[in-house]
């Protein structure tokens, strides 16, 4: 048969096998284990995150495994309390930005002329600062607030989804099937619906995945310069600004820091697998190169 | 009464950069209600071209395209109306929507011809499948399985012309008579028009009514399919024909036309075949024949 990129056997014909990669096990394993502490933060969790009734900055050790910080919270609880505001303001931002850059893309392909003109040129417009920096403004403006810092994020991921859709669109919007349902009377609206935007779908949600990581560390980065989270919330972000002054309680910065090095690792590690899973021949090219 | 009316169409392809290029460069051609027209010749000649044009999906230079004494309107963006021309497209596997079951891309055709009697199975039954295929998904099927799939879907809308762009040419050879033939029964009995477009002669010689000969953007020959067989008359269908393989056990090889088609950005001057003409003569350099139903200086009609 025929290889054909958007007759695919379903995400289940595919994925057992990529999911046997190590690095798939990994990131599987990692992301679980966050996932399941975010939701059983209270439970497990030894103390009350925002209690202050331990020793200040007691190093780790029994009692409090992550030591305390200078006001005598178990960092252990906080960071366990953290992934419960970072995990899901993370994935609500990343699914916003789909949204947004999807649909937004999809009409600036669909639609083309003035609608593409006008889509694309905001979308480059926002390119053409660096992330952080844009990011930092906006959440500036706003004001120092978490729901403020995902609405910058927003503001500058939207353009990459925008960008591929578009550019998925344009490739699909002149398919046989396409044209078939526009000449049987699909409205512009209902093509774009039925027809397209379920097969470019894949890829987007593979650049989602890739992008959980890049998210969380923006957010978090946000946080750490004092533009996120507000002082008493358990945000990794914050928790390592908090940390960087008391530089010689290395604890302090150290495991917020960790909890985001392995949150972003493992969403990066499932994204490159959903990537080869759902393109084989991209990730055999990369293996040959490798060899 | 003609259903469909091409009249001096003209096709141009621009693109920045690029000459323009008249893929169909004044051709004219009719189709009327339960009629089998084949538009045939090589690739690159136009054929898909004028097809899309009469689907409006390409635009018209000049010329017309009337349907049912109506202008065709060129496919924009707004809901089409005019439902009664539907085509199946040359590759099966781009032809269905690899996402959606095919009963319900049946399903849409019914809507657009407002059937709520015909079931989609009802359909998979007409083009041969079985009943149950309608919840299955496009790659679970062969490419001539898609094609009567595609077939389905475009009768589904009860066109008044079905309009077929190679719909077999990427099919194994077994399946493309079997779809060819299915296509010509489906259109005739409904009542529908049909414009079949292949460069195999030897199968539209088998479904239609007409064969119209295709060159280098322009028709050269138009006849009833048993005459233009039995007694081609332009020297580019006869070669065409002699181009067909035998299988009379005789070993004798087909006649090889020689030269390729000049680019259609630069047509040759005069007749378009006179580069490649067996029959050439001094005024087919010189003028094109602009007459029918065979564009050759030597069937000129007598006036």
């Amino acid at each position: 048969m025929k290889w054909d990129p958007l007759a695919r056997k379903g995400l289940t014909g595919r994925l057992p096998e990529a999911w046997r990669q190590p690095l798939a096990v990994v990131g599987g394993v990692i992301a679980i284990v966050w996932l399941v502490v975010a939701l059983a933060a209270p439970v497990l969790a030894p103390h009350d995150p925002l209690a202050q009734d331990l020793p200040r900055l007691a190093a780790p050790g029994p009692g409090h495994w992550f030591g305390t910080d200078q006001l005598g919270r178990d960092i252990l609880s906080r960071v366990m309390h953290g992934a419960r505001v970072s995990i899901p303001l993370t994935l609500m931002l990343v699914a916003l930005s789909v949204l947004v850059g999807g649909l937004l893309g999809a009409c600036a392909g669909y639609f083309g002329r003035w609608v593409d003109e006008t889509i694309m040129r905001v979308a480059d417009l926002v390119f053409a600062f660096p992330t952080v920096i844009l990011a930092m403004v906006v959440a500036a403006a706003l004001g120092a607030s978490l729901t403020n810092a995902v609405l910058a994020v927003l503001v500058v991921a939207w353009p990459a989804y925008a960008r591929v859709t578009r550019g998925l669109v344009l490739g699909v919007r002149e398919r046989e099937f396409v044209l078939s349902g526009r000449l049987l009377g699909f409205s512009a609206w209902r093509s774009l619906r039925v027809d397209v935007l379920p097969n470019v779908t894949g890829p987007v949600l593979v650049l989602a995945t890739l992008d959980i990581g890049t998210a969380l560390l923006l957010l978090s980065g946000l946080s750490f310069l004092g533009l996120g989270a507000k002082p008493p919330s358990p945000e990794w972000g914050a928790m390592v600004a908090s940390g960087v002054e008391v530089f010689d309680s290395w604890w302090v910065a150290t495991f917020p820091g960790l909890a985001i090095l392995t949150v972003v690792l493992a969403f990066n590690f499932l994204g490159d697998t959903l990537r080869d899973a759902l393109d084989p021949r991209t990730a055999r090219a990369i293996k040959e190169r490798a060899l | 009464m003609t259903l469909l009316a091409i009249d001096d169409l003209v096709v141009e392809h621009r693109s920045p950069g690029r000459p323009i290029v008249r893929a169909v460069a004044g051709a004219s051609l009719a189709v009327g209600p339960g009629e089998v027209v084949g538009l045939v010749g090589e690739s690159g000649c136009g054929k898909s071209t004028l097809a899309r044009a009469v689907c409006g999906l390409n635009p018209v230079t000049e010329g017309s395209i009337t349907f049912d004494g109506q202008p065709v309107t060129p496919l924009g963006l707004r809901k089409r109306k005019l439902t009664g021309i539907q085509m199946v497209f040359q590759d099966p596997y781009a032809s269905l929507n690899p996402r959606r079951r095919v009963g319900d891309q049946i399903a849409d055709g019914l809507r657009t011809s407002g059937d709520t009697a015909t079931a989609p199975a009802d359909l998979l039954e007409r083009v041969g499948l079985p009943r149950d295929f309608a919840g299955r998904h496009p790659h679970e099927f062969s490419g001539g399985q898609r094609q009567r799939i595609a077939i389905a879907r475009a009768l589904a809308a009860r066109p008044r012309l079905l309009i077929g762009d190679e719909p077999i040419s990427a099919l194994d050879a077994s399946a493309q008579s079997q779809v060819a033939t299915l296509m010509r029964d489906l259109a005739v009995d409904s009542g529908a028009g049909l414009l079949f477009i292949s460069h195999d002669l030897s199968v539209v010689r088998l479904i239609a009514d007409r064969i119209a000969v295709m060159y280098l953007g322009k028709i050269v020959e138009v006849g009833n399919t048993a005459e233009v067989w039995a007694n081609p008359r332009h020297p580019y269908t006869q070669a065409l024909l002699r181009a067909i393989p035998k299988p009379d056990g005789l070993g004798v090889l087909p006649a090889e036309l020689p030269g390729d088609v000049p680019d259609p950005a630069h047509p040759p001057r005069g007749c378009r075949f006179n580069p490649r003409c067996p029959l050439v003569m001094d005024i087919c350099r010189d003028k094109e024949p602009d007459f029918g139903p065979v564009a050759c200086w030597l069937h000129e009609p007598a006036t």
